[in-house]
């Protein structure tokens, strides 16, 4: 354990208001750690050195001269590389994209930056968000701050790390099957994915549409709280946001509160260290008075492959406009238009990349539709009725965010299906669209390293402030989340 | 597709080299650009002719990260036509994505319908009392266009992609050439009429397909062939006749027809076969995820029945008995809706719907494509319905000649200014002056002997030959009965 207690946004965010610290401090700050650390971790793919001291000089003006400050003033950000920010290059991780730079800001970064936040660059990721681990970026893996032979688990590895080592309080990621909730597991933080609809998703480069949240890691839940509140709401560029108001906060503690807890979710095959930091979580909440409740959902186990036929038939689609004709890199092949498109794909995409597009056009084949994607529809819905029955009883249900804790880097990069399995747990709640949290509930001890692990409570869908106030009291109760890395900017060991 | 329509067989097709009796089964599809402010899933405004790439936006041009939102102008202009047409408009309805690779298709897919279009049934009925069935409408987005006459280059231009269309497509009713032509020129004209899309072919906002197969009276149908490419409506004449023709021809000389996408050449009159690689596509359907399946309810229908206009087929036949007016001139006045409009709104205001109509469909129309005035179409002619009836009055009181209200007319729509003001300026009025016209007559009287000997035998269309000379003299002002008598009468009187 190293350094003292890092500063969060809310913190940070009062004392720039108050002038103890200007915006161009705390960009600075950030900046430098991520000087310290980038090199080691491989957090981020672009730093907007210019564009955040530009926008702190922007913001320290605006206090200056009277301005009411914004609830995130001066906070420095990260977001993940598949995010737009209008002139920042946003390449997804993958060869296809080096060097684009969006044309324009998404909704969520917008009010972001309204709200006084400082995005001082795009992190690292698996390619185009496919994957758990990193090994999938074309720039290379992300390191976990606890180990850093192992993965810091993905797709948005690199936002995860950079709130687990210190370098921005917030970071945001995105969450189509867990990419989010498992590295937040793996690194020892808390990451939220809201209900799905609860942020617009115009300006975070698509994988799975129906799938797709954007999803913020914090070291404090209420850091999560607030940030998600500037982001959330209706917005009139995204048709499958929820016309519901922004995001609003509960008070409150667990007392009474229906913990269900699914039998499908603590399998055999669960590690026994992983199942006694989840056992003793449970354990934890029950003290503070709720009721842990057996309940099952029956269609868990078919859930790996209706996520992979449901995300692949959306990611084969959303994946086509990258073709090299308007933007991103060009192969020219032999001169006709169809082999410009072969070799730009060919070499512009990463071979997990190339496997989910053929998947995906294979679920999608006349002849092949209803046997694979209309019956994944199918599945799905009953997956969504599982947690709907679940509800009708609890008030939540929580489980092991990953079955494991970070594992070796180069340990799954050859076994696609062992690689899939690490979102078992995550993937039901993304095909249910319902909000799920992953807080920090105990350590592992594997090969003489502490290595975190992650409890994941899920709501019924817009239940999100009830998510974030069990997880509150859970945090208030338990010292995980306070707990650093060995690599921290609070003092590299 | 259903069974073969029941209503009467058009005239089938007589083989020139065996005689043989043959039927066209023909299906026809039309996409049809909507009249929308915006482009249909962005704000994008729209305009033909613009500098390429220049009316494009991050959703038009399928930037990463971008989403798509629906235009609920093109939605209620699509149901008006719907509507229009007799169609059953489904309270629930979605897009699918409908994917194929080419370079003007941004996002590698088009937001097409596929199995839940907003519209299907309904119909256009031709003179003879046969149906056309629709088989359904749907609403999707054109691409943009790809130019590929520029040395080795292919230009990419996405001004087009995202404009709203509408995909309409008929069971296999159509059984001629002329019964083609019919109904595309009914739909073309209820297209308009409701405010839908103004049609301008030149512009590709109106675009045909053709699907035929020929089979003998009584046979289940055989292998249809799809017709790209064409133009015009009588480009999809022409292509029919010619598929009609060869395809008998193929069948007579053992031959098989195969499945296939061909092009018209306009040029030659032919179609040929496109390379079979250019027509094999898996759309791979799938609900558009970015869009929830949307609702058109009970009102929104009713909103847009209500602002259907009264149809062209029903006003002709209301302009034939309530103005007496025949087939041609009703065809005539509502073949465009600012036509019929303005004839409609001159009746009204007018003792003499019937000059309204004739001036209109002489005066008014050759107005449009003459150099000096500038009119593209009716629609830009500077003139109000009620300066056109102030005309007719003018001439019908005898104030002004025929030809006097042509250039007043004119002179009008040139400047702007009022009946009365230019009648003066231009000396339009007629001379009633019997003392001019008698001296206007005399003079033309000299040295026409002949001609005076010829009425005096009793011949009075020898008078005729007079009248010229005296409206010459007169500049055109005479008043022409004034001047038939006086001769008359001057005739009479010499010896």
């Amino acid at each position: 354990m190293s350094g003292a207690p890092i500063e969060d946004a809310v913190a940070l965010a009062g004392r720039a208001a108050r002038g103890e610290l200007s915006a161009r401090q705390a960009a600075e700050a950030a900046l430098e750690r991520v000087d310290c650390l980038d090199r080691r971790l491989n957090v981020f793919l672009a730093v907007d050195r210019e564009g955040a001291l530009r926008r702190a000089d922007e913001l320290d003006a605006r206090r200056a001269s009277g301005h009411a400050s914004g609830p995130l003033h001066g906070v420095p950000i990260a977001l993940k590389a598949n995010m737009c920010l209008e002139g920042v290059e946003s390449n997804c991780a993958s060869k296809i994209l080096a060097g684009y730079r969006a044309p324009y800001t998404a909704t969520f970064v917008q009010r972001l930056l309204d709200a006084g936040a400082n995005p001082i660059g795009m992190t690292n990721m698996d390619e185009f968000a496919m994957g758990s681990s990193s090994e999938n970026s074309a720039f290379g893996p992300t390191r976990n701050p606890w180990d850093e032979t192992r993965t810091p688990g993905g797709s948005s590895s690199g936002s995860a790390v950079a709130v687990a080592a210190g370098i921005v309080p917030i970071a945001l990621g995105s969450d189509t099957g867990g990419s989010v909730r498992q590295p937040a597991a793996l690194c020892g933080i808390h990451g939220f994915k809201p209900t799905y609809g609860r942020i617009s998703r115009y300006g975070l480069i698509a994988f799975g549409s129906s799938l797709d949240q954007v999803s913020p890691f914090a070291r404090t839940v209420r850091d999560l709280e607030l940030v998600t509140h500037v982001m959330s709401g209706t917005d009139v560029r995204d048709s499958t946001c929820l016309d519901e108001p922004q995001l609003n906060l509960e008070d409150g503690d667990v007392r009474g509160l229906r913990v269900g807890v699914p039998k499908e979710y603590f399998p055999d095959s669960l590690p026994r260290d992983v199942r006694a930091a989840c056992d003793a979580a449970l354990a934890t909440l029950e003290r503070l008075g709720a009721v842990l409740v057996p309940v099952s959902l029956p269609h868990s186990r078919h859930a790996i492959p209706t996520y992979y036929v449901v995300a692949t038939a959306e990611a084969s689609s959303n994946l086509a406009r990258f073709d090299g004709v308007r933007y991103g890199t060009r192969s020219e092949g032999s001169g006709s238009l169809q082999s410009m498109y072969a070799a730009t794909r060919e070499a512009g995409f990463g071979p997990e990349v190339k496997r989910r597009i053929l998947l995906g056009t294979y679920v999608l084949s006349a002849g092949y539709y209803d046997a694979w994607y209309g019956r994944a529809l199918k599945v799905r819905a009953l997956l969504r009725r599982d947690f709907e029955t679940a509800f009708e009883d609890v008030d939540v249900v929580v489980g092991p965010t990953s079955p494991e804790a970070a594992f070796r880097l180069g340990e799954k990069s050859n076994d696609p299906v062992a690689m899939y399995l690490s979102d078992v747990l995550t993937v039901p709640v993304s095909l249910a669209g319902i909000p799920a949290i992953s807080v920090p509930c105990g350590f592992v001890t594997v090969d003489g390293k502490r290595l975190p692990v992650g409890l994941q409570i899920a709501g019924p869908s817009r239940a999100d402030a009830r998510v974030l106030r069990v997880a509150r009291a859970f945090e208030a109760a338990t010292d995980f989340a306070r707990e650093l890395p060995p690599i921290h900017a609070g003092g590299v060991a | 597709m259903s069974s073969p329509s029941t209503a009467p067989a058009a005239k089938g097709y007589v083989s020139p080299t065996t005689g043989a009796q043959w039927v066209a089964v023909i299906g026809l599809e039309c996409h049809v650009q909507l009249s929308t402010r915006t482009k249909l899933f962005c704000g994008c405004e729209y305009h033909f002719g613009a500098a390429p790439n220049s009316i494009t936006c991050p959703v038009c041009t399928a930037q990463p990260g971008v989403l798509p939102v629906l235009n609920r102008e093109a939605l209620a202009l699509a149901v008006r036509v719907a509507l229009a047409l007799g169609a059953n408009v489904p309270p629930k309805s979605k897009f699918d994505r409908k994917h194929y690779f080419y370079c003007d298709l941004p996002k590698g897919y088009q937001i097409s319908q596929y199995d839940q279009p907003f519209c299907n049934g309904g119909g256009i009925v031709l003179a003879s009392g046969r149906k056309i069935r629709l088989t359904r409408i749907h609403l999707e987005e054109d691409a943009g266009k790809a130019i590929h006459d520029r040395g080795d280059m292919t230009l990419v231009d996405l001004n087009r992609a995202g404009v709203p269309l509408i995909e309409s497509v008929t069971e296999a009713d159509v059984e001629s050439a002329e019964e083609a032509h019919e109904y595309l020129t009914a739909l073309k004209e209820i297209l308009q009429f409701t405010g839908a899309s103004d049609c301008d072919m030149e512009k590709g906002e109106l675009r045909c397909d053709v699907n035929i197969s020929m089979r003998k009276p009584g046979e289940p149908w055989r292998t249809k062939v799809e017709v790209k490419n064409l133009n015009s409506f009588r480009h999809v004449a022409a292509a029919i006749e010619h598929e009609m023709a060869r395809q008998v021809e193929v069948y007579e000389s053992g031959g098989a027809i195969r499945q296939e996408t061909r092009l018209f050449d306009p040029d030659k009159g032919v179609t040929r076969a496109m390379r079979s690689k250019e027509s094999a596509h898996d759309y791979r359907y799938f609900a558009e995820p970015d869009l929830p399946a949307f609702r058109i309810d009970a009102s929104f229908q009713d909103r847009e029945r209500g602002a259907i206009p009264e149809l062209p087929a029903a006003r002709r036949e209301r302009y034939a008995k309530q103005f007496g007016l025949g087939p041609k001139d009703c065809a005539a006045l509502t073949s465009q809706r600012v036509v019929a409009d303005f004839f409609e709104a001159a009746a009204r205001l007018s003792e003499r719907p019937k000059d309204a109509a004739n001036w209109i469909l002489n005066e008014m129309n050759r107005m449009v494509g003459d150099a000096e005035l500038g009119y593209a179409h009716f629609g830009e002619i500077a003139l109000k319905p009620h300066d056109l009836t102030q005309v007719i009055g003018l001439v019908t009181a005898g104030t002004i000649q025929t030809a006097g209200g042509r250039t007043l007319l004119r002179a009008m729509a040139r400047t702007g200014r009022s009946a009365k003001v230019l009648v003066v300026e231009l000396a339009l009025e007629q001379v009633q002056d019997a003392g001019a016209i008698e001296a206007w007559c005399r003079d033309a009287l000299v040295g026409k002997e002949k001609i005076v000997a010829d009425v005096k035998a009793g011949k009075p269309n020898a008078l005729n030959a007079l009248l010229g000379p005296v409206m010459k003299a007169s500049g055109g002002k005479a008043n022409a009965e004034i001047v038939r008598a006086t001769l008359q009468r001057l005739i009479d009187a010499l010896p």
